[in-house]
């Protein structure tokens, strides 16, 4: 692949990997050090409850940026993309259930909620998930299949705009009401819980909780630079000029639903591999997550933080993230109020989210200093 | 039937079309005409937009055509480029190749450049990057994925850019140039596509004296090595550059020759001319 090895290198400008290469290190150095080899009582320790915490909005924001490619790049909003991010979930979860193995309730080979409904053997589906190698397939497979066969026939429709969005959240909706049924082996409202090990680690320790968490990290990383490669690609300029002028580009010869089908599968298999990292940490996955409050919640991350910005998708994760953990405790009960009062206030105020703000308050400051004469002007 | 068949394969360059499918190898231009229409109706609703039209373009000839509104002509731009299906009659491109059972995107790619009449360029993208897209090459995902710009197609690039006159505008955004030069911008977009046959619909709409002028320059130089099809309401615009003008009325030919014999056909002057 020469021209891609070639091409990482000019994914960003030097200041740019320099920022990148901070946060690598603030992710794999400073949080592991602080967290495992300082002592509980040192001002520089970070909880476990901070790394998972981090951890998991790190795996939201590996949501965002596939999220963002869809949306913000090739201008197809998906308000089922929960979706994609549950099933990654589920197939994690499905390898976590069988390991662990009898410590359940009823010491039993099968999970507890089987042993309830009284069943007497696992479901064909469930066949091979003890291996690790077949769940991380299913990571990849399950949300990329029906993504593909879902794209195939909406984008073939040249279904578009508002009802695209209807449909995707219809279709999250559906899988969510098919996984809220005992009889579809998924544990029902329950889903999965009480995990034990994963890959032969007990899943509770810091250490495992450290490794999930650089995991979940050097996934972000790679996510982001693969976005990066494809947006600036000449790929990613037919998407962003699919979003800007469709028919043009399909009278220019190129086919729109390739493009469309490739990115939007591409999309849901990374929030596939998120939700696979998002189960063992918070410990839990079940039906809620395919609500469809949870993948319009996706879109206002990617709008607060600015739409067609790869920076922007990842803060915007970050911000609404942490306000919401720090919200969810102050005030419970006004959190869905203050989300929707943000998304109101960035339409209306921030169109192009925080990056966009950030760009338009650096580009005024350049104005109005005199500096250095820019070029051609006489001084 | 002819023994000495012309086949032009550079028409189609790669081959494949962008959707896969291969189309019959070469453009068929023997008998010297590039586009055939025989018979095509098309109605919407009822209302018969196209009424058994027959249009035949020879090959690097540079066709006007008026009439007035609700004639037909967006909509035989349409069934020309596959946006619409024709109800009924057939669209030949050269002798072999059937247009009617192709997409719009694989039209685009066996040799057909359209214009639209609001100028429709790539705005968020620079003027290069406009010319880029457009240009001549395999247009299928894997392709762009790993697309890098050769110096030939550099140099394709900036010799467009100066026929269109943008050469200085080439790394500005689309969407900041004047009317004019996204008119400009569009054409050069289908110039990159190297097409056989373009379509310009309404190419001086909103120009000023100037711009029109020097678009009806660009339109003369165009013909030859390309057919050209303009449909245009300025009739001084159309005095200044047609060889040949076909009148469309009510969905079909009205009348077709020169300006001069146009101009003085009795039907024409009661349905268009003069009013």
């Amino acid at each position: 692949m020469g021209p891609l090895s070639s091409g990482i290198g000019k994914l960003y400008g030097r200041r740019g990997w320099a920022a990148l290469g901070a946060c690598a290190a603030i992710l794999f150095v400073l949080f592991p050090l602080a967290n495992l080899a300082l002592p509980k009582g040192s001002p520089f320790y970070i909880s476990d409850y901070t790394v998972a915490l981090t951890g998991k909005i790190m795996s939201y924001a590996i949501v965002a940026v596939a999220m963002d490619l869809i949306w913000g790049y090739t201008g197809i909003l998906s308000l089922g993309h929960g979706l994609f991010f549950a099933l990654g979930g589920y197939a994690m979860g499905m390898y976590l259930m069988r390991m662990i193995g009898r410590e359940g309730q009823y010491r039993s080979e099968l999970p507890d909620f089987m042993v309830f409904l009284d069943w007497k053997a696992y479901p064909w589906y469930w066949s091979f998930t003890d291996q690790f190698w077949y769940a991380a397939l299913l990571v990849v497979l399950a949300p990329g299949l029906l993504a593909f066969v879902f794209g195939f026939f909406a984008f073939r429709s040249r279904i578009k705009g508002v009802y695209f969005s209807i449909i995707t959240q219809a279709l999250t909706f559906a899988f969510m009401l098919l996984f809220f049924r005992n009889d579809t082996g998924f544990g029902g409202n329950n889903g999965f819980t009480d995990f034990k090990r994963i890959a032969g680690f007990p899943i509770a320790t810091s250490e495992t909780r450290m490794a999930l968490f650089m995991l979940t990290g050097a996934t972000l990383v790679i996510s982001l630079l693969f976005a990066r490669y494809i947006v600036t690609s000449k790929f990613g300029r037919v998407l962003t000029a699919i979003r800007d002028a469709e028919s043009r580009v399909m009278f220019c010869g190129y086919n729109p639903v390739h493009y469309k089908l490739v990115i939007w599968t591409a999309s849901a298999v990374i929030c596939g591999i998120a939700g696979a990292l998002y189960v063992p940490q918070v410990g839990i996955i079940n039906p809620s997550e395919m609500s469809p409050a949870n993948s319009i919640e996706i879109a206002i991350w990617v709008a607060v933080g600015g739409r067609g910005s790869l920076v922007g998708a990842i803060l915007g994760a970050g911000i609404v993230n942490f306000a919401k953990s720090w919200f969810t405790v102050a005030f419970p009960e006004y959190w869905l109020f203050f989300l929707g009062l943000l998304f109101i206030l960035v339409t209306l105020f921030l169109p192009q989210g925080v990056v966009g703000a950030f760009d338009e308050v650096r580009k005024r400051l350049r104005e109005r200093k005199p500096g250095p004469p820019e070029r051609g002007s006489v001084a | 039937m002819n023994a000495a068949v012309v086949r032009e394969g550079d028409a189609f360059g790669g081959g494949a079309a962008a959707g896969g499918r291969v189309l019959t190898p070469g453009l068929d231009v023997s008998h010297k005409t590039i586009l055939y229409l025989e018979d095509i109706s098309v109605s919407f609703d009822g209302f018969k937009a196209l009424n058994k039209l027959s249009l035949d373009i020879d090959n690097g000839e540079l066709r006007c055509i008026i009439g007035p509104n609700g004639a037909g002509k967006t909509t035989m731009m349409d069934v020309i480029t596959g946006k619409t299906r024709p109800d009924s009659g057939t669209v030949f491109f050269g002798q072999t190749i059937d247009l009617t059972q192709f997409s719009e995107a694989e039209i685009a790619h066996a040799g057909i450049g359209r214009k639209f009449q609001k100028p429709t360029v790539f705005e968020r993208h620079s003027v290069f990057e406009n010319l880029e897209l457009a240009m001549k090459t395999d247009k299928r995902v894997r392709a762009s994925l790993t697309a890098r710009l050769d110096s030939v197609q550099r140099d394709r690039i900036a010799e467009t850019l100066a026929l269109i006159h943008l050469a200085g505008e080439a790394d500005r955004p689309a969407g900041l140039l004047s009317h004019g030069q996204k008119q400009w911008l569009e054409i050069g977009m289908l110039l990159m596509q190297e097409p056989r046959l373009l379509l310009l619909d309404e190419p001086v709409a909103g120009m000023t004296d100037e711009e029109t002028e020097r678009t009806g320059e660009l339109c003369k130089t165009l013909a030859g090595k390309h057919s050209v099809i303009v449909v245009e309401h300025d009739m001084d615009f159309v005095a200044g550059i047609a060889r040949k003008v076909t009148v469309l009325h009510e969905g079909s030919v009205l009348a077709e020759g020169s300006m001069a014999q146009v101009q003085n056909d009795a039907r024409v002057i009661e349905v268009y001319l003069g009013r």
